[in-house]
């Protein structure tokens, strides 16, 4: 791997306690289109501590995915990364802002697929239906490691097998059309993993699987991650996969983060409304309502969002003259851990436990 | 199977639905078939509704459309009961089959793709009336008028063109579109499957409500078992094509005996970490196209035994409720063992 000595900014490594691998500060992410400027990310900031898995959760539009694809510089026009900081911590090497990477540097192409790199959420489309697996995943081991042909394809054989490939010598020379969807996605998390980045980016790994392969891929995907020490961002809108799969969570609305939080502390006790109603409005498997709880009304659009906090619309606790006017509230502090946005977050919990 | 005194609505026996699989070159011959569906039977009452769930390729779409008979089945009956009696919708031509439809409805799992875009919602909800000549026109649109507002979309918004409405509001609008004939049974294939979690609720209770309100028989397609859980009365487990085990739905749940519902229940990820999931669940979905002998479930089940790989299990049931096809489970008394699914099926 070329090394990164030439760094728009070289920034401290921060204390042992504290050691994020990836400092997402303010980002914004804005897309000019011809109903005018969508704001898909809007003041992000969150931080990936190292070796754990963070989820980011919320509803089709929230800009989960458009977060995502930022952190790997791989928002294309019309959409634009309008401003913050993303400090990349990698281990044994100098820390940088992903953000100041010029565009088609040497230094952003190491960092993709080298340092981090991605699962995408639909395998089919995104690996080449025209290359055999092998040849696509020797691809990105050759851009990232000086190694001979031969080596690479040994490498990439030994990584299906790890992913859990039968046959890996003789599926290496298959095309993505002879896989099911459980192997398609299978060589997807191969070939992310195969030159051990320090930080994972999975996109709705599992969205388009049946439970029981989901059920396998979530178990490979963290048996990799504390193997590796790859520190994860999971991406997904399913509440039960960042129950299962998470340490922390950051819950998204309309390109803001609402309530983040160890994972534990934030699916048992959501301080946020918008959490509250998303966590109530699952059916459940073993608990049997009448009537299923559920937010009111529906997501509302990008290019006119509402004032104050684009929640309260639909928030059940909403107050006239506080909830819809100024900006959007900021994330505010709740306990060492666990942060909302949301202005009326302590008269909620008075409220509830009266 | 819940025992009812009254003749049931729809009864479908041994229903087949086989895809052929051609051979290559100029001569094309038919070398084996995809069981999509492989003799299902079930029963449904009078406004009760009916889970079928499985995974991907498992037939539940292809039951759901070969009932309706959007495409044809290949043996088997589909009794229905109409105001004039009983009629096989397997053995129908389609021009028998036009007026039977303001009595079958299909609500469409995309509602970006089952919606015409070029037609105002107005006139995408009276289609089915213009289709079967409910009516005058007035009438027609007043029909229509009552029918958004009972789903939720303001009338005055039926001058509005499809992609002038949210996920949540096209599905409303699937639904009146495809109640506006006031059906008696309807085929629900993923209805909530493409919504958010938010809009998701609220979709399921209208369907709820709607199904109290006008005492609709209901097929709820979907692969989701904690939406089927809240809103079937009774569910029918899908696996390569067969019906594994079916049952009253809040005794599946707490009580699943097929391996295979087992494993599919264990595997439904649970939002709280202290609720262990299953993640050891083994192998992949069969391939219709290639069935392993035996029982189609024994290359992923734990329990397993040679019994398995060489005979296909018959339906048994224990207690007239539940209907299972393992030779394994449950484990009981052999005089229950022998009462088999068949003897069951009410005569129509």
């Amino acid at each position: 791997m070329a090394t990164l000595t030439h760094m728009p900014e070289l920034i401290e490594p921060s204390d042992t306690e504290h050691d994020p691998v990836l400092e997402v500060h303010d980002l914004h992410v804005h897309f000019k289109t011809h109903e005018g400027l969508i704001r898909a990310v809007n003041g992000v900031s969150f931080d990936v501590p190292r070796g754990s898995i963070v989820g980011i959760v919320g509803e089709s539009g929230c800009g989960k995915s458009v977060t995502a694809y930022s952190i790997l510089r791989l928002i294309q026009k019309p959409g634009l990364i309008a401003g913050g900081q993303m400090h990349f911590h990698p281990l044994h090497q100098p820390s940088f802002d992903i953000c100041q990477l010029a565009e088609k540097s040497r230094e952003l192409f190491d960092m993709r697929g080298g340092l981090a790199s991605m699962i995408f959420q639909e395998p089919m489309t995104a690996l080449s239906p025209v290359h055999t697996v092998g040849n696509q995943i020797v691809e990105a081991i050759r851009l990232h490691k000086s190694v001979t042909k031969k080596q690479a394809r040994q490498m990439a054989i030994d990584m299906l097998a790890k992913v859990g490939i039968p046959g890996p010598e003789r599926r290496i020379d298959q095309y993505t059309f002879e896989l099911s969807g459980g192997m398609r996605c299978r060589v997807m998390i191969a070939m992310a993993l195969v030159c051990q980045p320090q930080l994972l980016i999975a996109d709705e790994p599992t969205t388009a699987l049946d439970v029981t392969i989901q059920a396998q891929i979530m178990r490979l995907i963290k048996q990799l991650q504390e193997e590796m020490k790859t520190s994860t961002i999971l991406i997904t809108h399913d509440l039960g996969v960042v129950g299962q799969m998470c340490d922390h969570v950051v819950v998204m609305y309309m390109g803001r983060v609402v309530e983040t939080g160890p994972v534990r502390r934030v699916i048992h006790h959501p301080r946020h409304p918008y959490t509250q109603g998303l966590l109530a409005s699952l059916p459940s498997l073993a608990v049997e309502h009448e009537k299923l709880p559920s937010i009111t009304g529906s997501v509302p659009s990008l290019t006119n969002l509402p004032s104050g906090c684009a929640f309260h619309p639909r928030c059940p606790h909403a107050q006239a003259g506080l909830c819809d006017v100024n900006g959007p509230p900021e994330l505010e502090s709740l306990n060492s851990q666990q942060a909302a946005a949301c202005l009326r977050v302590h008269e909620i919990e008075d409220d509830q436990a009266q | 199977m819940i025992r009812h005194n009254k003749q049931p609505i729809l009864s479908v026996k041994d229903l087949c639905v086989f895809f052929p699989i051609m051979s290559q070159g100029l001569i094309k011959r038919r070398i084996g078939s995809i069981k999509a569906v492989n003799h299902v039977s079930f029963d449904l009452h009078h406004g009760q509704t009916l889970g079928l769930v499985g995974e991907s390729g498992c037939g539940k779409t292809t039951t759901g459309r070969a009932i309706l008979r959007a495409l044809s089945p290949d043996s088997g009956k589909v009794h229905f009961q109409t105001d004039q009696g009983y009629v096989d919708l397997a053995k129908l031509d389609h021009k028998a089959l036009i007026p039977l439809r303001t009595q079958m409805q299909m609500i469409f799992q995309d509602p970006f793709a089952s919606l015409n875009p070029r037609m105002t919602v107005g006139s995408l909800v009276r289609e089915p009336l213009d289709i079967h000549g409910v009516g005058t026109m007035k009438q027609r649109n007043d029909m229509v008028k009552q029918m958004l507002d009972r789903v939720g979309i303001r009338p005055e918004y039926r001058t509005r063109y499809p992609h002038a409405f949210s996920g949540g509001q096209r599905q409303r609008i699937v639904i009146a579109r495809a109640l506006i004939l006031e059906p008696s049974l309807i085929v629900a294939d993923e209805a909530v499957s493409a919504l958010d979690v938010s809009v998701q609720a609220q979709v399921i209770n209208l369907l709820a409500e709607l199904k109290d309100e006008m005492n609709l028989t209901m097929i709820f397609i979907a692969h989701d078992l904690s939406v089927v859980r809240h809103i079937c009365d009774e569910v029918a487990v899908m696996y390569a094509g067969r019906i594994v085990e079916q049952a009253p739905t809040a005794e599946l749940f707490a009580d699943p005996h097929h391996p295979y519902t087992q494993t599919l229940l264990s595997a439904v990820p649970n939002p709280d970490p202290d609720v262990p999931m299953n993640l050891g669940v083994s192998g992949e979905v069969a391939d219709v196209g290639n069935l392993p002998t035996g029982c189609a479930f024994n290359p992923r089940c734990e329990q397993c035994e040679s019994i398995c790989k060489e005979q296909v299990p018959r339906y048994r049931s224990t207690d007239g409720r539940r209907v299972i096809a393992c030779h394994i489970q449950p484990e009981m008394d052999e005089e229950l063992l022998n009462v088999t699914v068949s003897a069951m099926q009410p005569k129509c």
